[in-house]
């Protein structure tokens, strides 16, 4: 006994460590619960609070630019509206619309390391849940993971576990947008058919087999694409639209049909 | 004295913690470089404090910027293995008399110096690097990264030194 209370004392520090080092590897291999608790990140009030106050300051500095910005989003929206076939009914009462649109700020935008987490502006009281899609001017930036009462954390496509169903502008060959961490401005589309009809500069959008994002909403072009080892799937290089390394405006898309299209699905699965 | 020297301590963990995530985690050099100036929170932690206080100390600074970070517990796990390299790391550059009471920091040569802080960044990098990638698979991007960033740490950390340290003789 006397020498186990010895070799404690003697060793205490390098205990201590293993100990601290322990708590931070088991915090680090269980990102998941750990990164959805309600403290845990950069979500909570006070760094939330503190990110809004320096997102305050050095907004001054790109006012010029997100004001350009939002003009030439503007411009495409009204060529849009101007264009339309004019139909003889239109709806009125917008709860009948599927889709509603919450405009934040980024307050914290990463996208250095494999998993990059961007935090913005509006949170549970602005009726912001998980699983919601989050875009910006010009393109797709993520899906929400947690939120506080003001602030939320976006899961960015710049992430490892990141997963986003896409498609080829024009048809109806869909695959998965992931990121091998190279590159910030490039994200890789997989499991794109070898049938499909492809072509560098050819524009990827959003797919329609997922619940998060509508379909169409541009994400990038292709660079360079290859067929895999096994010869019948392409992997594709795609140049985002969006600078991700200079985000501001961002919308949070909220759909109005998701929890009734998950119920029928969870339905399905449950009764197979 | 003593209670000087715990403000002293907060101070500087305060001062770090706010430069880190405010500055030195956006400034992204060429897209990945972010140096990591909150180890100079070891360089600066007092010697003749015990171990397990500059563990018990490094391990909460290291929390919260991973709070503020979104990065899981990675800088802490990076900075507590720094912390426990400490004293491994003086007796290698200053050699057994650091544990002196009269050893004075300040009365050390450059080039010892530079090698104390040059071994805290490596050890830190190497752990935060690997644990961040999850694994040695990507041991080219890993050393890459360590590298670059070791360097961007290494000369944004001499700079402020050079201008905020005491060199009291």
């Amino acid at each position: 006994m006397q020498q186990i209370i010895n070799f404690l004392l003697r060793n205490k520090n390098s205990l201590l460590y293993a100990f601290l080092f322990f708590i931070a590897l088991v915090f680090t291999i269980n990102s998941r619960t750990f990164h959805q608790s309600k403290f845990f990140n950069s979500a909570n009030w006070v760094s939330g609070n503190l990110y809004t106050f320096s997102s305050n300051i050095s907004g001054y500095f790109g006012l010029k630019e997100d004001n350009l910005e939002l003009v030439a989003e503007n411009e495409r929206l009204r060529r849009l509206l101007f264009n339309r076939e004019m139909t003889d009914t239109v709806t009125l009462d917008s709860s009948l619309n599927r889709y509603d649109v919450v405009s934040g700020r980024v307050i914290k935008n990463s996208f250095s390391g494999p998993r990059n987490y961007i935090t913005i502006n509006k949170g549970s009281n602005d009726g912001l849940t998980q699983d919601m899609g989050v875009i910006s001017p010009n393109g797709i930036l993520g899906i929400v993971e947690n939120t506080s009462a003001n602030f939320a954390t976006v899961q960015s496509i710049l992430n490892t576990k990141s997963n986003i169903n896409a498609k080829l502008k024009g048809t109806d060959y869909f695959g998965s947008l992931t990121w091998n961490t190279q590159d910030y401005n490039t994200v890789q589309l997989v499991d794109i058919p070898r049938l499909a009809p492809i072509a560098v500069g050819d524009t990827i959008v959003t797919g329609s087999m997922s619940n998060i994002f509508p379909e169409h909403i541009p994400i990038g072009t292709i660079t360079a694409f290859e067929l895999t080892a096994s010869e019948s799937f392409y992997e594709i290089e795609v140049r985002l639209f969006n600078d991700m390394g200079n985000l501001r405006q961002v919308y949070i898309i909220k759909d109005r049909l998701k929890s009734e299209i998950e119920e029928l699905q969870s339905k399905t699965e449950n009764a197979q | 004295m003593r209670n000087n020297e715990q403000l002293q301590i907060i101070v500087r963990f305060l001062a770090l913690l706010f430069a880190q995530f405010l500055i030195f985690n956006r400034m992204d050099f060429m897209g990945f470089i972010n140096p990591m100036v909150y180890l100079l929170f070891l360089y600066w932690f007092p010697i003749k404090e015990r171990p397990a206080a500059l563990l018990l100390w490094s391990f909460g600074l290291g929390l919260l910027i991973d709070l503020f970070s979104d990065t899981m517990a990675i800088h802490t796990a990076a900075i507590l293995t720094a912390a426990f390299f400490r004293p491994a790391i003086m007796r290698f550059c200053f050699g057994v008399n650091y544990e002196f009471q009269s050893f004075k920091l300040s009365q050390t040569t450059k080039a010892q110096k530079i090698t104390y802080l040059g071994l805290l960044i490596v050890v830190h990098h190497i752990v935060f690097f690997a644990l961040e990638a999850f694994g040695w698979s990507h041991f080219f991007s890993i050393s890459k990264k360590v590298l670059a960033t070791a360097l961007a740490t290494l000369v944004i950390c001499l700079l402020l030194i050079s201008l905020l340290g005491r060199d009291k003789s």
